[in-house]
Formats: structure tokens, C-alpha cells, sequence
């Protein structure tokens, strides 16, 4: 991190005590030493991590436009033929229209698009998820870090309890329960994520807190709310983005698992993992297709987010820094 | 040692309470169970009678006393779908996932700690980063996808690995194992090595790191200069100490792996305890999924506590009497 900017014209505000994340935005002026150029100049040093990026860019893009680049709409039941299904990557539709370039499914699919919607719906549970988890384990471990005693041995240690148990098995205990459903698998992700944020921020706040421009805001008589959200919490967010990151691959694989299992999302939301699970059932008479696409894309995803999540961990370490 | 042993079993029996009712809670007063035990044409007679029968009338507290005295007793219920006590239905299904999860480690074990220290050693050779690549892979590899890769690969193509089940068994000490005959080992491979890859990919990691960071260490640099030969400087100095790490986490995630195995059997149509759990889910065999769950609890529980006094055994550096656990 760099030393807190000491601009005059700041001084009559609290920004400048707010010390180096916030005095990047109010102080954009000191280009040299903006920590976002310099965070973005190292991250481009790897060009294993450009790679992800750019990967992940594409997977995104894929998602996003799914329904202008898609060959077909895959769950259109009128734009399917039966008398296509099953038919080998690279082969033509009957009518001689489409080519399926990664071949069709048990209904006549053409799994390109069916793999382009099914990105849409894993990618999207897993950046939601992960952003409902990151704002409620934040709020929880700030809270603790900040008001300590009993709120933080309480939170701490449900943390704790709950971290000892594997997210697949916690995930499964709550969705036995809550049944299937996209509004259920998140609240799964969530319950299974909070905890890593919360210990993460925690952490971090703990030793923010003790610095001393959090005292010194404390002596400004500054409210709670503001010494927290607009002083603490800039100041810990660099652990935090690499822990969602990184969590935003593990949510993806533990939906894509759990639809696999049948338990997470329904038919009608058709992800990866429930593409995969439906190749399942053709897999051993040999039609890989169905199953082995859709698993390529699922592993280019995370291996692009865990590529860019690793980067971010060197550049974002305070430790490693010259 | 007592001490902490004592107060590690007191906090144990709190999380064991604590979950024993959360789970309670979850499954049983979210939804009733009535609606899935009768017949749906029954009068509201019938559905009165019934509930009277289960003690689903009676207050929610006193449902839970009712509930953890008959499970202090060992009974968990009655299975609905297969009509036998609950715990006796999970018991004859855990030598199938422990054989596995053993399997597994082993796998893990045997082929991640050369590979780690390989890599260790020759941190920047095309092999040491070959195998860190291979690790990198074993992290970001969805399991399931990889469990459905190896039966094309090694069932559909070759033809060499059957695909599904767990062959034929053994009884060893009145356990039925499946590593005793071929069959059972064509049986084992594939779900192994497939549960095997995550913790393969942690170990050899822990392993490099430790190697790197044993290496500078004075002691081997005094080992060095004594004369002795790198077998033994390797073999016993360094390994002895990079092996508190590797015990401490291959442990820990034993009971990761009984978790995972849930895939794993699922793919494998492994005749284990994750496989029956995944059944029960499906068709709602409550009792089942709470016996699964209070017992997984319960091996958690143990793993950590074993875990822990291992570690201490190990390293005589760490007093568990003088932790605050």
C-alpha cells in the first residue's frame, strides 16, 4: 500500500485520513501513484494471467450474448427436430440449415447454444451468489472486528463450526431441506461462502483498526457508520477481492456439482452441470458429446477465474511488494 | 493432554447439540412428514390419527426431547423408503465409503509426496513445473466432470476399468472389503483415484512448499555439512519435518473426502453411505438424512479431535494443554 497522499486541500474533510484505498479516488491527480495503475500494471506482468482474463472475457461475452451469437435457441421446443438428436459433433441439421458444430443432445439441441444459455445461468448464480455472500460476510465480520466481545466470539465462532464442515455437504444438508430452485441454490452459495468473507475481513480489520487513522477519525467524534463503510472497510478490501474471485469458481463448481447431484437447479434452468448430468445417460454408448462439451466450457470458466484470482493474490499481497 | 482432551470432548458435545437441533429443526419442521407417510386420498381422520401416532402433535420442544432421547438410545428412527432402523441402514453402507475414501488417500498420499518433493527439489526443471501445472489442473477440475471423463476413457473406450459398482467383497474381520480379490480392485481405481485427485493436488503443493522451506533451513545445511549422503538428508531430515503440514491437512480432509464421496459413489453407483444419502434426499427417507448427518457430524467431529492429538505427537513443539481450543 502507499503512504496516506497528504493533500492540503483535503485536510478540512475526513478523505484524507481515510489513508491510501480512499485517497486513491479523491486524489486522482497523483497518477504515478495510483494504486490502480499500479496494481494493473502488475497484473499484466503475467501473461498467464492476461491469458485468464481475456478467457474469462470471452466466457462472459458468451453468456451475455448468448441469444444474438447462439446458432439456435436451444429451449425453443419449435426450432427443434427430434430426428436431429444425437447426431455427432460437425454434423448438418436434417433440413441442411445448421451445422452442429459440437454436435446435439437426446432433443436435437445443437449443444453450442444450449452450452452458450447454460453459461448465462452458471455464471450468473455464481457472481450472485458470491455478491450476496461478500456483502453479508462483510457486514458480519466488520461488525465483529469493530463492536469485539461477545458479537465477535458469537459470529466467529459460527464461523468457525461451519468452516469445519465441507461446502458440498453444508450446501446438501440446506438444499435437502429447501428443495430445488434458483432463489434455493443461492441461498445455499450464500450460507456456504459468508463465513470466509466474514473471517477474511475480519482479519483484516483487526489490524486496520489499530492503525492510526482509524484512531484518528475516532478522535474526529465521526460517527460509526462512517469511521466503518468510508475508513475500515476500503482499507480491507484487497484480501477480499481475491477471496470473491476465487469463491466465484468454487460457487460455479459447487452448482454446477449440486445440479449434477439433481439438487440444485430445476429443468427448466438448464446449467452446465445439468447439461453434463443429461450427457450422463449417453455417455456409456459412447456419445461423449453431450457430456464432455459442456465440461470444457465449465473448466475454461474456472481456470480463467482462478488464473486471474492468483495473479490478483501476488499483486494485492502487501507482503510481496517491493 | 488430559486436560485438553476433556475440554475438546465438552466442546464437542455442545456442536453436536447445537447441530442435532439445527438439523432437527431444518428437516423436520420445514414441511410435514405426514404429507408424505399417507396415503393422499386418507379423510382428515386418518391424517389426525397419524399425526397423533408420530407424536407430531405435541409441542415442538417436546417432539426434540423425544427425538434425542431415542437417539441417545441409538435409534434414529425408521428408514420410510426401506423400512429398517435408520442407523443400522447408514452402518451397513459406511465400510463401502470408508474402504473408498482410504483408497483415495493412500492414492493421494503415495503419488502426491514424491511428486511434491520432486518439484521441490527442482523448483524451476520442465518436470517441477510440469507437476505444479498438474496441481493447478487437480485444483480447478470439477470432480464429477473428471469421474465422467475417466468411465469414457477407461470403460467405454478401453474397456479396461468396469464403469459402476463395487464389486465383488471380502469379509475382513466380519468386514466387507473389496481390495482383497482383482475384481474388487478393477472395482476400486477409478472411483479412487477420481476422489483422490483434489487431496493429490494439495499434497504435492504442501509437499513443494515445505521442501523449499525445509531446504534453507540451518539444520540441513548442518546435515550437509556433516557429510550425509541427500538420501538421508532428504529422506529423514527433511521429510520428517515437512510431514507435520502434510499429516495435519491429509487428516483434516479425510472427512472432506467421506463429504466428496457423495459425488463420487453417485457417479460410480458406489454402494456407499453418499450414494444412500443422495436416494434419501431424493425421496424424502427423513430419518435417513438425519442419522446421515448426525453421524457425518459426529466423524467430523472425531477426525478434528485425532487430528489434533496427532499433530502434538508429531511435533513435540506443540503443547495441547497450553492451547485454547
Amino acid at each position: 500500500m502507499t503512504p496516506p497522499v497528504d493533500s492540503p486541500a483535503a485536510i478540512t474533510e475526513d478523505a484524507a485520513l481515510a489513508a491510501p484505498a480512499e485517497a486513491a479516488i479523491a486524489v486522482p491527480g497523483a497518477a504515478e501513484e495510483s494504486p490502480f495503475r499500479r496494481i494493473a500494471a502488475d497484473f499484466a506482468a503475467s501473461r498467464l494471467a492476461l491469458l485468464g482474463l481475456a478467457l474469462f472475457a470471452l466466457v462472459v461475452l458468451c453468456a451475455v450474448l448468448a441469444p444474438l451469437i447462439s446458432p439456435q435457441n436451444p429451449y425453443d421446443l419449435a426450432q427443434l427436430d427430434v430426428l436431429d438428436s444425437r447426431l455427432e459433433p460437425g454434423s448438418r441439421s436434417g433440413d441442411g440449415k445448421l451445422l452442429f458444430w459440437l454436435g446435439t443432445d437426446d432433443q436435437g439441441r445443437d449443444m453450442l447454444s444450449a452450452i452458450f444459455y447454460g453459461l448465462r445461468i452458471s455464471i450468473g448464480v455464481g457472481v450472485a451468489a458470491t455478491l450476496c455472500a461478500l456483502a453479508i460476510g462483510t457486514s458480519l465480520g466488520l461488525a465483529a472486528a469493530f463492536f469485539g466481545g461477545r458479537a465477535d466470539s458469537f459470529i466467529m465462532r459460527v464461523a468457525d463450526i461451519q468452516l469445519s464442515f465441507p461446502a458440498i455437504l453444508i450446501a446438501l444438508i440446506l438444499l435437502a431441506v429447501l428443495g430445488q430452485g434458483v432463489d434455493k441454490i443461492i441461498i445455499a452459495l450464500i450460507a456456504v461462502q459468508w463465513a470466509y468473507y466474514a473471517r477474511t475481513v475480519r482479519g483484516s480489520a483487526l489490524v486496520e483498526r489499530s492503525k492510526e487513522y482509524i484512531e484518528a477519525a475516532r478522535c474526529l467524534a465521526l460517527p460509526a457508520r462512517r469511521i466503518v463503510f468510508r475508513h475500515l472497510l476500503p482499507n480491507c478490501l484487497p484480501p477480499l477481492i481475491v477471496v470473491a474471485t476465487v469463491q466465484v469458481a468454487a460457487a460455479i463448481t459447487l452448482e454446477a456439482t449440486l445440479s449434477f447431484l439433481g439438487l440444485g437447479l430445476p429443468i427448466t434452468e438448464p446449467s452446465l452441470g445439468l447439461l453434463i448430468a443429461n450427457g450422463f445417460t449417453y455417455m456409456l454408448s459412447g456419445k461423449y458429446w453431450i457430456s464432455f462439451f459442456p465440461g470444457v466450457a465449465l473448466l475454461l470458466t474456472i481456470v480463467s477465474i482462478n488464473l486471474v484470482g492468483d495473479q490478483l493474490r501476488d499483486v494485492l499481497n502487501p507482503r510481496l511488494q517491493r | 493432554m488430559l486436560v485438553f482432551v476433556i475440554r475438546r470432548l465438552l466442546q464437542s458435545a455442545v456442536v453436536l447439540f447445537a447441530m442435532s437441533l439445527l438439523v432437527f429443526l431444518g428437516v423436520y419442521a420445514i414441511g410435514n412428514p405426514v404429507d408424505i407417510l399417507i396415503n393422499p386420498n386418507a379423510d382428515q381422520e386418518d391424517i389426525e390419527r397419524a399425526i397423533k401416532g408420530l407424536g407430531l402433535d405435541k409441542p415442538l420442544w417436546e417432539q426434540y426431547l423425544v427425538f434425542l432421547r431415542q437417539a441417545a438410545e441409538g435409534n434414529l428412527g425408521k428408514s420410510f423408503a426401506f423400512n429398517v432402523p435408520a442407523l443400522q441402514l447408514i452402518l451397513e453402507r459406511m465400510p463401502a465409503t470408508l474402504e473408498l475414501a482410504t483408497a483415495a488417500m493412500l492414492i493421494a498420499v503415495a503419488v502426491g509426496l514424491p511428486l511434491g518433493l520432486w518439484a521441490g527439489l527442482k523448483p524451476d526443471s520442465f518436470a517441477g513445473r510440469s507437476i505444479m501445472a498438474g496441481s493447478i489442473l487437480g485444483f480447478s477440475l470439477p470432480t464429477f466432470w473428471v469421474g465422467l471423463m475417466l468411465i469414457m476413457v477407461f470403460s467405454v473406450y478401453l474397456g479396461w476399468l468396469p464403469s459402476n459398482g463395487r464389486g465383488p467383497t471380502t469379509d475382513l474381520f466380519g468386514v466387507p472389503v473389496s481390495f482383497l480379490s482383482w475384481d474388487g480392485i478393477r472395482h476400486l481405481i477409478m472411483p479412487a483415484t477420481n476422489l483422490a485427485l483434489f487431496n493429490l493436488a494439495l499434497v504435492i503443493r504442501l509437499t513443494r512448499a515445505g521442501t523449499r522451506e525445509a531446504l534453507l533451513q540451518d539444520y540441513v545445511k548442518f546435515a550437509r555439512a556433516k557429510g550425509l549422503s541427500d538420501g538421508r538428508v532428504i529422506g529423514v531430515h527433511v521429510l520428517k519435518n515437512i510431514s507435520i503440514p502434510i499429516v495435519t491437512i491429509t487428516g483434516l480432509q479425510f472427512g472432506t473426502l467421506i463429504a466428496f464421496a457423495i459425488v463420487t459413489e453417485t457417479i460410480f453407483a458406489w454402494p456407499g453411505m453418499g450414494k444412500l444419502i443422495i436416494d434419501s434426499i431424493n425421496v424424502l427417507d427423513r430419518p435417513v438424512i438425519v442419522a446421515y448427518l448426525l453421524i457425518i457430524v459426529t466423524l467430523f467431529i472425531v477426525i478434528n479431535l485425532a487430528v489434533d492429538i496427532l499433530y502434538s505427537v508429531l511435533d513435540p513443539r506443540v503443547r495441547l494443554s497450553d492451547a485454547k481450543a
